[in-house]
């Protein structure tokens, strides 16, 4: 890794602050997506400031309909709290298939959305619940925080600092893991809001990162059972193909994890 | 057998330092004033260098040297050698293009190295790799055997015209041919055996310390054979004369293969340790792994098997591309040939075999052994033209095989081999018995009913191992006898040690071998130890590879403990005042027969050595040494199953059940045997479903780090139902066959087997990712 | 460079070091604690797994500065003198080691693993939670049993204390 000055912030405020006197800062949180980029000299921040340490970041809160996850809470918390299991244990079960157990007690759900890997999970669970994305500016809702591989709506020196989840009447979550990387290689999170609105959000699958999938979406609607999903045609175009997936293979698991993904929400 | 003699599950004597984070591996190691090596790799998979400016890197602090290919080929450091001469069938030698150790004019493959970088950390070695500017002209590449022999393909050197390394046969043609001319039925199959990157755990490291005054190397390594690293980092890279040069193995983290060759940054360590005047550290990275170290298999092959109307085999063609990559590696040659071809006749009797092997230069990582070696290959496709056979004949697997099973030893196959003893049958009806073959149907109709799709797949093999008769593999173009050494050191006080030519790098030689002194003295384990790994102690051996350690190098050790125990028992008898013949050697005693006189073993000991009371005219100590050239390779041979579903909507392959049946001959351990087939298991199974070391048709390499190699994890497998059946091996005292590559060999085959069973179609390429298994399922 | 200050198996130490160094690479250069091991550059292999406050972290993917102030422990800190922890023992019992170079991070994952499941163990769970430490000798199944071995022996020896 390039030489770097490290910073452990106490707060949000002293984390903006130590952002805007530095040249190229990056906010740290687990480190389990930035620090092997930097061990690969991919990114070199001048600065990295540490917010694992900031009070204000942890926990979880379940008022109402809403479940909010602040932005530091870590893999492992979430996939334990109580109220997550109990309001939306599609989210739980999300969490506990996502890494590996060392990275889920670093990783943190505000730095997996901030990154915005195309094959991350958590993007595909804000989607299709409609999340909210608090910062220390504003309020984004998930349809347009996430903007493509790696880029979302944050601007410079902005910090994640909860995610708010409206609870649903029934979500579920599945996916296939990337054989290599265990990535989602492709991953279905389905949801059916209390209002009765039906958001299905896939990731791993798209060039254009999280997305959307309205046929799905449509088809569940009329009739929430995998079999509805049976006749649904995923067009291949515009998908991810590598080495382990081609662009058929994803758009065949859009629907298979779907099926699956409805099934287990039941 | 003594609680801690041959047979006993003894636990192992090494474990304490590897679990209390002991273990001392070369990374582990520092010398005062040690500098940090970084190598400069080319990006590029076939460019001209024309030029190397390090000048703002020598600028950079703790920078110490920039050096270059050009540099080392000045100083006449020798280029790599391939140590198997192969002849073409034209008559013509092998062609080897020049492999320096850094490239100093042209790079043939991706991580190849131009330059390296001496600092005074690792850290501030790669900060200045980064300001040295390498200028390269890139040249055309090529990646696949199949484009690399076309006509207008970029060439990799000049000394092989159309990328060809060699075109060697093996067997008669005319007879091969005329089987199947008028076979009743003829089996044609086209397979790729997949390129892998072998990726033991710790990544390849060296330390270099010159001694100036002494003129002097030490070189710390992670080899699985220092005594032929010193011997070829002597001979033919004129690092130093063999006395001028000390190579030290110590821990190593797994070989697999791997870590027999000697490797560019070695060398490069040892000349920079003598350029700077320090000692010299380099330890690589997982992406160093992926590109440097050697590759394994990367076959494309079409054959034929001929069969009568009675479903009898009588003739087998072969023709396999073999690639090689950039360049060749130490023992590259030998793979898929004298290693892959003269196994092609698996447990069958086949009266006509002819395979043709075509070696090919790519712009790619060189290949070279990795676990099984040329033996999966053979293995992997004639168990698949088994299963394919059966399919097409519509008969059953195991049945088929029965038919043709070779029943009487020695068996001499038209490929060189002559094997000399075994039972298939015997494992063959383990394993079913154990996977409950005959219950199998009503299973996978169960599954059926339930929407899933079971399979069930036999895979039978052989393997030649105990490598190898030095005779015979020097007259097949072998560059070194393969025996192995030992000496058998007994102290003053009774106490042993056992030194070895062969090296452990996880196989636990530390255990293995002090059963076998335990089995013939009856002292406690606790009383040997193991010396191995250095060439300042150890006076020459060959290493461990190819299955070899417990047929040769124990077998090494049983013969100089014979001389030892005929000298013991000549003092013994001497002191008892008896007849050296009616010596007996029972729990640590040297006992007068049939009487109650004794004396005990450190007794013995103690006399070689105050030499008060010898025999007249006997040497002093009890110190004696012996080297065993095996007579011929002994046969592994075994039957594995496997039992899977897939699922139809994804593709993917889940275990239900995996049995094996091994005929090892003797056990020395069980435990450790066991623990050898399971991780050998493991690399089949991964070869057979997850490993794919990939380039793009321009020589870029897909997976160069776990993020796209997929590696076997604890939840893509399953545990094993092992079982033994036994032959003695007739070729080695101890009847040891050998066990290290066997589930590596076997495994890739039976899981195919299953898969395609499963899914009903029987055309599918390894790895049978889950993306490739649900094409093929849904494929017209 | 900073001062940074930790408890490493139940010593204290405080090292200078450079802002980018790596907790394993503290561990390894400047304590010259070797047990903790690197296979591989992506923090998949988990031969560098460390405890940190109790829980298994990848000291791979760690800067010396998040673990300020925090109390660590290493394969060399877990057995009492010369009383192996169980799991040690479990895996030397059960032949779930051969080249070693894995081991140390295998046995700080499985006993967190352990103490997760409260002894609570089969082999698909131990499966699934042993997905970030890679070995390459065992083909796994002699791990999955020391692990399981392990489990009892950790309840039996809880339970005594």
């Amino acid at each position: 890794m390039y030489q770097t000055v490290y910073h452990r912030a106490s707060s949000v405020d002293e984390a903006v602050s130590l952002f805007s006197k530095s040249s190229e800062a990056k906010f740290l949180a687990g480190g389990q997506t930035l620090l092997p980029v930097m061990k690969q000299r991919l990114a070199s921040p001048s600065d990295v400031i540490d917010l694992g340490k900031i009070k204000e970041l942890q926990g979880v809160e379940l008022s109402g309909d809403v479940l909010t996850i602040k932005a530091g809470t870590t893999y492992f918390d979430i996939m334990q709290n109580a109220d997550v299991k109990k309001a939306i244990p599609a989210i739980a079960y999300l969490t506990s298939v996502l890494g590996d157990p060392a990275v889920r007690y670093r990783g943190t759900i505000g730095g997996s959305i901030a990154n915005n890997d195309p094959a991350a999970d958590y993007p595909a669970a804000l989607l299709a619940l409609g999340a909210t994305v608090k910062t220390n500016k504003r309020s984004i809702a998930a349809d347009d925080f996430f903007q493509g591989l790696f880029t979302t709506a944050l601007e410079d020196g902005e910090i994640i600092t909860a995610v708010s989840f409206p609870v649903p009447a029934k979500a579920g979550y599945e996916k296939m893991r990337h054989p290599a990387s265990r990535f989602a290689l492709t991953g279905v999170f389905v949801a059916q809001t209390k209002s009765g609105e039906i958001r299905v959000a896939a990731t791993g699958a798209s060039e254009s990162g999280v997305m959307r999938v309205p046929a799905i979406e449509t088809a569940v609607k009329a009739n929430w059972s995998p079999s509805a999903i049976d006749s649904v045609s995923i067009p291949a175009s515009n998908l991810l193909a590598d080495i382990h997936g081609t662009a058929e293979y994803r758009a065949n698991l859009i629907k298979v994890m779907a099926q699956r993904a409805v099934a287990a929400a039941g | 057998m003594g609680v801690e003699g041959i047979g006993a599950r003894v636990v192992r004597k090494e474990d304490k330092r590897f679990i209390t984070g002991k273990g001392r591996y070369v990374d582990d190691i520092k010398l005062q004033g040690m500098t940090h090596a970084h190598f400069i790799r080319s990006p590029h998979a076939h460019a001209k260098v024309k030029g190397i400016d390090s000048s703002a890197a020598l600028k950079m602090p703790g920078v110490v040297a920039v050096l270059t290919g050009q540099e080392i080929v000045d100083d006449k450091v020798g280029n790599l050698i391939c140590g198997w001469a192969i002849t073409s069938k034209d008559g013509s030698p092998m062609k080897m293009g020049a492999w320096p150790a850094m490239a100093p004019e042209t790079v043939r493959f991706v991580g190849q190295a131009v330059a390296v970088v001496i600092a005074e950390s690792k850290n501030l070695a790669r900060d200045a790799a980064e300001a040295v500017v390498v200028n390269y002209e890139e040249l055309p590449a090529v990646a696949d055997v199949h484009a690399a022999i076309k006509s207008g393909a970029p060439q990799l050197h000049p000394e092989a015209p159309g990328n060809q390394v060699y075109d060697w046969v093996i067997g008669d043609e005319g007879a091969a041919d005329a089987a199947i001319a008028k076979a009743a039925n003829v089996v044609k199959l086209d397979v790729t055996n997949n390129r892998l990157a072998p990726n033991a755990m710790e990544p390849r490291a060296a330390i270099a310390d010159y001694d100036s005054a002494e003129e002097h190397f030490t070189l710390y390594t992670t080899s699985q054979n220092p005594h032929v690293a010193r011997l070829v980092l002597s001979a033919f890279y004129n690092i130093a004369p063999e006395h001028k040069l000390r190579v030290i193995a110590p821990d190593v983290g797994g070989g697999f293969g791997s870590k027999i060759f000697i490797y560019p940054e070695e060398m490069v360590a040892l000349w920079a340790s003598k350029k700077v005047g320090r000692p010299v550290k380099w330890t690589g990275d997982r992406t160093e792994a992926f590109l440097t170290d050697a590759h394994g298999r990367d076959h494309v092959t079409h054959a034929e098997m001929a069969f009568d109307a009675n479903n009898k085999i009588i003739g087998l063609k072969v023709k396999t591309y073999a690639n090689f990559g950039a360049y060749m590696s130490l023992f590259s040659s030998s793979v898929p040939t004298y290693l892959y071809a003269t196994l092609l006749s698996g447990q069958y009797n086949i009266p006509a075999i002819h395979a043709e092997v075509i070696g090919v230069y790519t712009n790619t990582t060189p290949v070279d052994a990795y676990r099984g070696a040329g033996r999966p290959e053979a293995s992997y496709l004639i168990e698949r033209l088994m299963e394919t056979a059966a399919r097409q004949l519509k008969v059953d697997p195991a049945a088929l095989r029965r038919t043709n099973f070779i029943t009487q030893f020695p068996h001499q196959t038209p490929v060189i081999m002559a094997y000399d003893t075994g039972d298939f049958n015997a494992s063959l009806d383990a394993a079913m018995k154990a996977i409950d073959y005959a219950g199998f149907a009503g299973r996978k109709a169960k599954a059926k009913a339930e929407g899933k799709l079971r399979g069930i797949g036999v895979s039978c093999y052989i393997e030649a191992c105990g490598i190898a008769p030095s005779k015979a593999v020097g007259s097949l173009g072998a560059g070194v006898g393969l025996w192995e050494s030992a000496e058998v050191r007994v102290n003053p006080v009774g106490t042993i040690e056992v030194l070895t030519g062969s090296h452990s790098h996880g196989q636990g030689h530390e255990t293995t071998f002090c059963q076998l002194v335990a089995e013939r003295l009856g002292v406690p384990i606790s009383q040997v130890s193991i010396v191995h790994g250095d060439t300042d102690k150890v006076q020459f051996g060959m290493g461990t590879y190819g299955s070899r350690s417990a047929a040769v190098g124990l077998t090494a050790i049983l013969k100089a403990m014979e001389k030892m125990e005929s000298k013991a028992k000549k003092i013994a008898a001497h002191a008892l005042e008896a007849s050296e013949g009616d010596i007996v050697i029972e729990n640590g005693e040297f006992k007068v027969a049939g009487t109650d006189k004794a004396i005990a073993f450190p007794m013995v000991a103690l006399a070689a050595y105050t030499a008060h009371n010898l025999p007249d005219g006997m040497e002093p100590g009890l110190k004696e040494s012996a080297f065993y050239d095996p007579t011929n390779f002994t046969f592994p041979a075994g039957t594995y199953i496997c039992e899977l579903e897939v699922d139809a909507g994804t593709g993917k392959t889940s275990f239900v059940n995996f049995v094996a049946a091994d005929d090892f001959g003797r056990l020395i351990n069980p435990m450790i045997v066991e623990g050898q087939v399971h991780g050998g298991l493991v690399q089949g199974i991964g070869q057979a479903l997850l490993e794919h070391a990939i380039y793009d048709a321009n020589g870029q390499p897909v997976t160069a780090s776990f993020m796209d190699y997929a590696m076997p994890r604890a939840d893509d497998v399953p545990s094993f139902n092992l079982s033994h059946t036994t032959t003695l091996c007739p070729g080695n005292p101890l009847g040891i066959k050998g066990c290290g590559e066997a589930g590596a060999i076997g495994a890739s085959a039976a899981v195919i087997n299953a898969i395609t069973d499963a899914i009903g179609k029987n055309n599918l390429e390894m790895p049978a990712t889950p993306d490739r298994v649900w094409r093929t399922i849904h494929a017209a | 460079m900073s001062t940074v200050k930790l408890t490493v198996n139940g010593k204290a130490v405080a090292v200078d070091v450079e802002d980018r160094t790596l907790l394993v690479q503290l561990l390894r250069d400047h304590l010259n604690l070797t047990g903790t091991h690197v296979g591989c550059d992506t923090s998949q292999c988990g031969a560098c797994v460390v405890h940190m406050d109790g829980k298994a972290v990848k000291s791979c993917t760690m800067l010396v500065g998040q673990a300020d102030g925090a109390s660590i422990t290493t394969i060399e800190g877990i057995a009492k003198g010369d009383e192996l922890h169980p799991m040690q023992a479990a895996f030397r019992d059960n032949h779930g080691l051969q080249c070693g170079y894995c081991t140390p991070g295998m046995i700080m994952s499985a006993i967190d693993i352990v103490h997760r499941y409260g002894g609570q163990l089969d082999e698909a769970t131990v499966r699934h939670e042993l997905e970030g430490n890679i070995c390459r000798c065992t083909g796994y199944h002699n791990i999955v049993k020391a692990v399981l071995d392990a489990a009892g022996r950790m309840k039996v020896s809880q339970a005594a204390e």
